[in-house]
């Protein structure tokens, strides 16, 4: 049976380069409304990039991202405003102000963009502090919270004006296995009351599937497989199976190449050929 | 958001249905301080309510924090589904005065 629910994310065919070097190779993926997407693969892989792709921070070389039904790369300054009104984002350092309290950072998106009064922008700045079980946290600065409280209160932030996209960069990392997992599971609550459509960057394979509804899994910036956690987890793919199983990989070598980066020689640009090559003093 | 208001048993029900969200809510809650001023018993009926978010939640708190400190009633009765999992999010079922139905809210 199809699905039926609205798409509100939609990339389609999307290239990227950080200078010549490619990063995404003709990606494209839907998150439907109310899903769990987890974007997962190992360092390096572009899971970082597509998410900023995804934010509207970087442009592509070529292919679409559409955010709740506008084209982040070509919508007006004015419409990418809205969106991002629409849009929560919990960054993985946490991206606090340090000079603000904690319960300023959370305000602060609604003093920003709307017009509420100040005793509603206050319970609703508790409320989410409660969401996230930092009750009473609200006059602390950032500086006199833990890791896991700044991955909370970020969270409290990425979700202060009830967005309907909320995306998630590694939510877990470096926090230790009971509270990585009351974030999951804070995350599947804000889902299921909100109906929120969440995406999550993530390295992290148990949060991945604990919460996901499907997985990307990327591999040196191709989709290498986009499903289900159960057809994931049962894929005959020896690479994907060699992450879940934490195998590493040995690199290929090629030794041209490897040899040029020894000695320090640039790589061949496009459009050289060897006899150029040759004829180089 | 549709906000209608009706005399029932002596109390004000608000029927309450629609998306209540931030475009909506400054409406919402200036309908409830008026008649939280007015001290009246206030029954909020959210049967019809498909989504709300925590502006209109926080709303129907700083109302109901009035009809404490004012002595008045005010229930919240009927809450659809989609409200009540919002309100158990924050854990605010165990707060608020929440009646199944509205009769049941009137004559409590």
């Amino acid at each position: 049976m199809s699905d039926t629910r609205r798409v509100t994310v939609e990339v389609r065919r999307l290239n990227t380069h950080y200078g010549t070097r490619q990063i995404l190779k003709d990606v494209s993926l839907d998150v439907r409304e109310g899903e769990i997407m987890v974007i997962m693969g190992g360092s390096g892989s572009g899971k970082s990039t597509l998410l900023n792709h995804l934010l509207g921070l970087l442009r592509p070389t070529s292919g679409t991202v559409k955010v709740l039904g506008k084209d982040i790369n070509t919508a007006s300054a004015l419409d990418v405003q809205e969106l991002r009104t629409r849009m929560g984002v919990a960054f993985q350092s946490g991206a606090l102000f340090s000079s603000m309290s904690v319960g300023d950072n959370i305000a602060l998106p609604l003093r920003e963009h709307t017009r509420l009064d100040a005793m509603t922008i206050g319970i609703m700045t508790r409320l989410k502090l409660e969401v996230v079980s930092l009750a009473g946290f609200e006059d602390l600065m950032p500086s006199e919270l833990s890791g896991g409280m700044i991955k909370r209160a970020a969270l409290a932030r990425a979700i202060v004006m009830d967005p309907k996209l909320l995306f998630c960069d590694e939510p877990s990392a470096g926090l230790d296995p009971v509270v990585a997992s009351s974030i999951d599971d804070l995350i599947l609550r804000l889902r299921d009351a909100m109906g929120m459509s969440i995406v999550v960057v993530t390295h992290d394979l148990d949060s991945a599937f604990k919460i996901a509804d499907r997985i990307c899994v990327l591999d040196q910036g191709d989709v290498l497989a986009l499903d289900t956690v159960a057809a994931i987890r049962n894929s005959p793919n020896e690479r994907i199976q060699n992450l879940l199983n934490r195998r590493t990989e040995e690199a290929e070598v090629d030794p041209d190449a490897y040899l040029r980066r020894l000695l320090g020689e640039r790589a061949r640009q496009d459009g050289e050929d060897d006899s150029q090559q040759r004829h180089l003093p | 958001m549709n906000l209608d208001k009706r005399e029932h048993m002596g109390a004000v029900v608000v029927e309450l249905a629609g998306e209540v969200d931030l475009q909506h809510s400054p409406r919402l809650r200036k309908a409830l301080m008026e008649l939280m001023l007015e001290h009246r018993d206030v029954v909020v009926d959210m049967g019809g309510v498909s989504y709300i978010d925590s502006s209109g939640i926080a709303s129907l708190v700083e109302a109901y924090q009035m009809a404490r400190k004012g002595g008045g009633r005010f229930i919240l009765a009927a809450v659809s589904q989609p409200a009540l999992r919002v309100l158990q999010l924050a854990r605010l079922d165990k707060v608020f005065a929440i009646a199944e139905t509205v009769d049941g809210a009137v004559g409590a």
